[in-house]
């Protein structure tokens, strides 16, 4: 196996249809992220990390560049294909959680099986997998809660669950913490920290220095560019967002 | 993808607002149930209408004064009916009737009032296909000499003489005494005529004793029913006539005083009339379709707002565009389908109550039931589409991002 995860070459996207009007989100970026890692992507608002996480996570595409996923180049695949890639090789991570609210946690778990494409499981195999998942996360005693019966961390907690049901390569986590207090921020980021340990893949979206540095590679964004690739401290993208 | 889990999703979105649901389905209830009751009603009355017209008789001729001409009603005479007897060929008789004012009739004791009398010519019986039960019906001669006889109807006899045998018994209708000849068998109401309740006499006797209006040419005959030798003759038949009493009367062929129609004539008459009426309930069902359509589509559109996170996620964590469309569509086709389904029952209930209690003839058309369902599954899909293809059409960028 390939230990590059994510290649991603001369990346370009443009906003808007005309010449005059447009906006270049990503200016020919080039990255990548080996097997195992735990990359933070860090950048002001408008640098363009939004728009690079969206098209990592198959939610977007580039207007031009290449983007080879576990292998694949993905750039050129249709909606369809895109959905199966975001199902079976990336597991989501948001900062307001998006669980079903009338599901309860097992049930918000075994989500993206649903939309799997490949042979599926018996249903009890399915089940135990979910409660697996949910057990590795610290909820195995919550698993028929719903979501408004949980607390914000337990919720991130059923989230993180979800993301790992399929197994993906990459797990892909957008502010993670961004949504709660700093308590179960600690917890989150070290489950996260367990996940990786496992030899899980990270790539972690955050603006907060304190929760990047928790990340062994800080990739800075800026104007649409990768201005450092900083491994801890020295990162200037840390270093401004701390003097500021 | 297990579409069965597809419709386990689209159920429990539905069960998440179960009085909205409900209230979503009950234009497409009201809409299928009037399609129902609409064609359980016209098939009733066509039903009524065919089954009046046939108890008239097999291969009749219908002879009546032209309506909406003056003094028309007195033109037909009792003559131009022997005329036709006499000259017609192809035919195996005439009946010419008169129906006088109803008659108070007393006869045993009892005293019965505003009984329907019809004055007849002797072959009755033979032409209109109502045999006697007992004792026999007057003769032509009988007509002619005016005798003063009577054959009653099954029910007016048993009435007025119990388990006594009626034939020879005299009856006094109005003020003239009649002796009971025969009686018929039973027929039964059709349509509004109550032949079992009824006194039958010779029409000579009817223009001599009960038209004494001054109004009335006194041999003036209602109708004129001529019975035909077969279908093929019908034709024949009637321009013979339509020639003969063009003649007699003196009239252009072209612009008669008088009509001649066939049963099927008189049923198609009869239909148009119910015509209206039945286009009138087509449009209301039509409409109450096209509202609950209208309402599913609404409250779709409101769902996939409603839901536009969740449906953001889905397509996150890699639903295909198309498992969202079917997810919706499927939510608006179970929406119209149960619609559909209480439309039928309450449709059918509706039409079955309606024949019981509603003065009003009802009969279900199987083809209605099947005709509904489809009716409501292709609202389901027509009304469903649009939102279903702006839920599939999300961005889930977008879509997560919505409050």
């Amino acid at each position: 196996m390939n230990a590059t995860l994510i290649e991603v070459k001369d990346l370009k996207k443009v906003y808007g249809g005309e010449a005059d009007s447009e906006v270049c989100a990503l200016d020919g970026m080039n990255a990548s992220v080996e097997r195992g890692e735990f990359t933070a992507i860090m950048g002001p608002s408008g640098s363009g990390k939004s728009t690079l996480m969206n098209i990592l996570g198959c939610l977007d595409t580039p207007s031009a560049g290449q983007y080879i996923l576990d292998g694949q180049n993905v750039s050129g695949l249709s909606k369809d294909a895109l959905a199966d890639v975001r199902n079976q090789k990336i597991g989501f991570i948001f900062q307001s959680f998006n669980l079903l609210p009338r599901l309860s946690a097992l049930e918000n778990v075994l989500l993206p099986l649903l939309y799997d494409t490949r042979e599926a499981q018996p249903q009890e195999r399915q089940r135990q997998r979910a409660i697996t998942a949910l057990e590795s996360v610290g909820l195995g005693h919550r698993m028929g809660h719903h979501p408004n019966q949980l607390s914000g961390g337990q919720q991130q907690r059923v989230a993180i669950a979800r993301a790992l049901i399929n197994q993906p390569p990459l797990i892909l986590a957008d502010e993670p913490t961004g949504n709660l207090d700093s308590r179960s921020s600690v917890e989150i980021m070290a489950l996260l920290h367990d996940l990786h340990k496992q030899g899980a893949t990270i790539v972690m979206v955050t603006h907060e220095p304190d929760i990047a540095r928790h990340a062994g590679r800080v990739l800075c964004v800026r104007d649409g560019r990768l201005i450092s690739d900083g491994r801890g401290g020295n990162n200037p993208c840390l270093a401004r967002e701390v003097a500021a | 993808m297990n579409y069965s889990r597809i419709l386990r999703i689209a159920w429990d979105g539905l069960m998440l607002n179960k009085v909205r649901s409900f209230l979503t389905t009950l234009g497409v209830i009201i809409g299928v149930a009037s399609v129902i009751v609409m064609m359980s009603v016209s098939a009733g009355a066509e039903a009524a209408i065919a089954e009046q017209i046939n108890s008239l008789g097999a291969n009749l001729l219908i002879v009546s004064p032209m309506r909406g001409i003056p003094g028309a009603s007195r033109t037909l005479l009792y003559e131009d009916a022997e005329a036709i007897g006499e000259t017609v060929t192809g035919i195996v008789g005439f009946s010419a009737e008169q129906t006088p004012a109803p008659q108070t009739i007393k006869a045993n004791g009892i005293t019965l009032e505003s009984i329907a009398v019809v004055g007849t010519s002797a072959d009755f019986p033979q032409v209109r296909d109502y045999p006697l039960a007992e004792g026999y019906y007057f003769s032509a001669a009988d007509n002619d000499r005016k005798l003063k006889v009577a054959v009653i109807g099954s029910g007016l006899a048993a009435d007025l003489f119990g388990e006594e045998s009626a034939l020879g018994q005299t009856i006094t209708v109005g003020s003239t005494k009649l002796t009971v000849i025969g009686v018929m068998a039973s027929k039964g109401v059709v349509g509004d005529v109550d032949y079992d309740g009824r006194v039958y006499v010779p029409i000579h006797v009817v223009f001599q004793k009960f038209m004494t209006t001054s109004l009335m040419n006194k041999d003036s005959v209602r109708t004129i029913y001529i019975k035909v030798e077969s279908q093929e003759k019908l034709d024949s038949v009637t321009m013979q006539v339509q020639n003969l009493l063009a003649n007699r009367h003196d009239v252009d062929p072209a612009k008669p005083d008088f009509t001649i129609q066939t049963q099927q004539d008189v049923i198609a008459t009869q239909e148009a009339t119910t015509a209206a009426f039945r286009d009138l309930l087509a449009w209301v069902a039509g409409i109450s379709l096209l509202v609950g359509g209208i309402g599913i589509m609404n409250i779709m559109l409101v769902s996939v707002t409603e839901r536009t996170r969740e449906i953001g996620l889905r397509i996150a964590i890699g639903a295909h565009p198309s498992y969202v469309r079917a997810q919706f569509l499927l939510e608006s086709m179970i929406l119209s389908l149960a619609g559909g389904a209480m439309g039928v029952v309450i449709g059918i209930a509706t039409s079955v109550l309606f024949g019981a209690f509603g003065g009003m003839r009802t009969q279900i058309v199987p083809l209605s039931i099947p005709l509904a369902f489809v009716a409501a599954a292709g609202i389901g899909i027509f009304f469903g589409y649009y939102p279903a293809g702006q839920a599939a059409r999300l961005d889930p960028i977008v879509a997560l991002r919505h409050e």
